[in-house]
């Protein structure tokens, strides 16, 4: 490879990077205007096995991403004449920069991690594990997504895992490998929430929960040895910082956030996140309990094999949208019946109740005042009682109250920042209301990211006049996966 | 070239026309038949005859075990496919048999090979079960990609230059590149009889340029193959195993 050389009309120019596994080239190639970088591994005589197959699971799983959480994937090559991969430029440095800093701002350590949990709902949705998530793997945009980048290690659902039988010991980083990859598990998608998990821990202690030892006796203490609790490091440690720290590092995986969207709503949520006792510990773990772990090791029933799809469907987070007032009763108890049904059937999924204080367009900052604090505070208590009756156990309720001009547009947002894969919905029936106000609903299942149920009081209902009927046909029109 | 390969597609009619049409659909220019045309279900002529026209279009078709057994008597196989051998060899004419006979045990094209069990002795019919059968089949050819059927399961191995292994159950629907720098051993599903629990007649495309492999699932019509067999006077456990997938 040299600078000026043409490889599949790429052309090549500055050496950008130079790695154990891969060097980086910066290359152009005509009608592609993305600034371009070209991998192309190290493949020598006496270089490290792992680089050629690495390389060999970037290269099939890099072109099938999509999405602002990965850099586009632009050519591949083989090994047949020159092995490579060329991928769109992120500008900018990788989170490894700001290690020097440590530890940052409680607050935003919290925005980072939220966006590399949205960057892995992302990526675990198209079926891919990472494996790989560290400071140096994670990069941001311009506009502030994270882009997570270096695949050599990751899973694919569906295609081969050529790592599986490679290499007998676990590959990876060593400070931020999950436990559970030290046993040999490559396919469950909670292996990365350990390693953002460290993550949280070193930048909001500057310490590495498992410290920096490489050896495999080392690594394995932490499948039976807890970190210290972050509070016992720096005592004004946030209760609810902890509180997900230390769940994204539970041993057990079924101990951890289900899902990296799950993770995402509570770091965006800081004061909705329920404390449990992990959020007070001061100590580690007792020796007993280590001990037990330590020596039932091998009592671990074998797991599943486990499918990262039916695992993400399994824990949706699911937004119901609710009017509060008297005329809403009827209506609202037919939504509890309907998200009763969908709650029952997915056992961790988490219910977001939102309702919508619509701001006149003239009196803007009127929920600044007295009055309006006090309105916003009946409604979080009146959601509360709402959500009652489902008994959800801790970590799986949060309320919300939006003040917003546009109801349906506050509805759409909240559910596209929070990565919610169902809306529920009740249509109005007053039509005479809604033809002053415009429909909610039906704005809400034409333009929604997700599922959306739309609920009537069917059998109480008045007849449908011609304005439902319309309603209902703008319903119809919506997108493929609404569901009515 | 996109090719189509077929495996085990036992006298079924009704899976074997419900494939040769999806793989059609698809684009498929050269269809690969890789044995075990017949044996176990009610409609051997058909089934040979089809093989027997696409063969003489430029179809390439090796012989499996159960096509072997109407000329050799075998005897290692179970009672019910003994008893659905003899019942075969009964409706075959005599042409039927020559062209079943003739078939090559393995055919070699470019980097692949064909062949219906596997690649260190096709002739004793060994199954590919793991990776220790799929590492004996790879060492024994020197082609990069091997294509085989036999045990009604699909399954994806590689081998890497060092020697290490990959196995892998291929999902419905999604290609999967065959790398240039290691070596494969593709299993197919079958087209008559699939033993996964999915009772869809089982194919798989490759596209020669790309080097993508892709297992594809048929739905057919599984009441009429049994009831076929049922009527046939067959093991009736040949009828029953279709709607289960076993």
């Amino acid at each position: 490879m040299q600078p000026g050389a043409e490889l599949d009309g790429f052309t090549i120019g500055e050496r950008v990077h130079r790695g154990g596994m891969a060097t980086l080239w910066s290359v152009t190639h005509p009608g592609i205007t993305v600034p371009l970088l070209m991998k192309v591994p190290l493949t020598s005589e006496g270089e490290d096995p792992a680089a050629i197959v690495s390389f060999e699971m970037e290269q099939m799983i890099l072109p099938r991403l999509s999405g602002p959480h990965v850099p586009a994937c632009f050519g591949t090559g083989d090994f047949e004449r020159q092995a490579y991969v060329v991928m769109e430029r992120i500008p900018g440095q990788t989170l490894y920069k700001r290690i020097d800093n440590l530890p940052l701002p409680y607050d935003e350590v919290r925005v980072i991690g939220g966006k590399v949990a949205t960057a892995l709902a992302s990526l675990h949705r198209q079926n891919v594990i990472h494996h790989d998530i560290k400071p140096s793997s994670i990069m941001f945009r311009e506009r502030g997504e994270a882009v997570l980048i270096d695949f050599g290690l990751s899973h694919h659902q569906h295609l081969p895992d050529l790592l599986q039988e490679e290499f007998r010991l676990p590959y990876g980083t060593a400070p931020y490998m999950a436990p559970e990859r030290l046993l040999g598990v490559r396919d469950d998608p909670r292996s990365d929430l350990f390693s953002l998990g460290v993550l949280l821990y070193f930048f909001t202690t500057g310490v590495r929960p498992f410290g920096e030892t490489e050896s495999l006796r080392g690594m394995r203490r932490r499948l039976w040895r807890d970190p210290y609790p972050p509070r016992q490091l720096r005592p004004d440690y946030p209760p609810w910082l902890q509180e997900i720290v230390l769940r994204c590092l539970e041993i057990d995986p079924a101990a951890r956030y289900p899902t990296a969207a799950q993770l995402a709503f509570d770091l965006g949520h800081p004061e909705q996140v329920k404390l449990t006792a992990r959020a007070q510990r001061l100590n580690r773990d007792s020796l007993s309990t280590v001990w037990r772990r330590r020596f039932n090791l091998g009592a671990v029933p074998p797991q599943p094999k486990s499918n990262v799809a039916a695992q993400l469907a399994s824990s949706p987070i699911v937004a119901v949208a609710l009017d509060i007032g008297e005329e809403a009763g009827a209506l609202n108890d037919t939504i509890r019946v309907t998200a009763d049904q969908v709650l029952s059937t997915s056992p961790s999924a988490r219910l977001a109740c939102v309702n919508v204080l619509k701001l006149n367009r003239l009196a803007i900052d009127r929920s600044h005042d007295e009055q309006g604090q006090n309105k916003h505070v009946d409604r979080l208590v009146a959601l509360q009682h709402w959500a009652r009756p489902f008994k959800l156990e801790e970590g799986r309720l949060t309320v919300h109250v939006l003040e917003a001009i546009d109801p349906a547009a506050a509805i759409l947002e909240f559910a596209a920042v929070n990565l919610v894969d169902h809306i529920i919905i009740g249509a109005r029936q007053n039509s005479m209301r809604r033809a002053l106000l415009g429909s909610v609903s039906a704005k809400v299942a034409a333009e929604a990211p997700c599922t959306v149920t739309v609920v009537r009081p069917s059998r109480l209902a008045p007849q449908a006049d011609d304005d439902e009927a319309a309603d209902q046909a703008a319903n119809a029109a919506a997108t493929p996966p609404a569901v009515f | 070239m996109r090719l189509a390969l077929f495996a085990d597609i036992h006298a079924n009619r009704q899976a074997f026309a419900a494939c040769l049409e999806a793989a059609r659909a698809r684009g498929a220019e050269r269809l690969i038949c890789l044995g075990d045309i017949v044996g176990y279900g009610a409609d051997p002529e058909w089934a040979v005859d089809t093989v027997v026209d696409l063969v003489a279009t430029g179809a390439i078709a090796v012989r499996g075990n159960h096509d072997n057994a109407i000329g050799v008597p075998s005897d290692s196989m179970n009672a019910d496919a003994q008893a659905a051998i003899d019942w075969t060899r009964g409706r075959l004419n005599a042409g039927q048999k020559a062209f079943l006979a003739g078939l090559p045990i393995t055919r070699e094209e470019d980097n692949r090979l064909y062949v219906h069990s596997e690649a260190s002795d096709p002739a004793k019919w060994r199954y590919v079960r793991d990776t220790s059968d799929a590492a004996r089949s790879m060492m024994a050819t020197e082609l990069q990609i091997t294509f085989c059927g036999h045990i009604h399961r699909p399954g994806l191995y590689s081998m890497s230059s060092t020697a290490k292994m990959t196995s892998f159950v291929p999902t419905s629907g999604v290609a999967v590149q065959l790398l240039t720098g290691r070596r494969w051993l593709a299993v197919l599903g079958s087209v008559g009889q699939p033993r996964d629990g999915d009772p869809a007649a089982s194919f798989a495309m490759f596209d020669t340029a790309s080097r993508e492999i892709t297992y594809h699932r048929v739905p057919y019509d599984v009441a009429t193959a049994a009831a076929r067999i049922k009527a046939s006077g067959l093991p009736l456990w040949l009828a029953d195993r279709l709607p289960l997938g076993r």
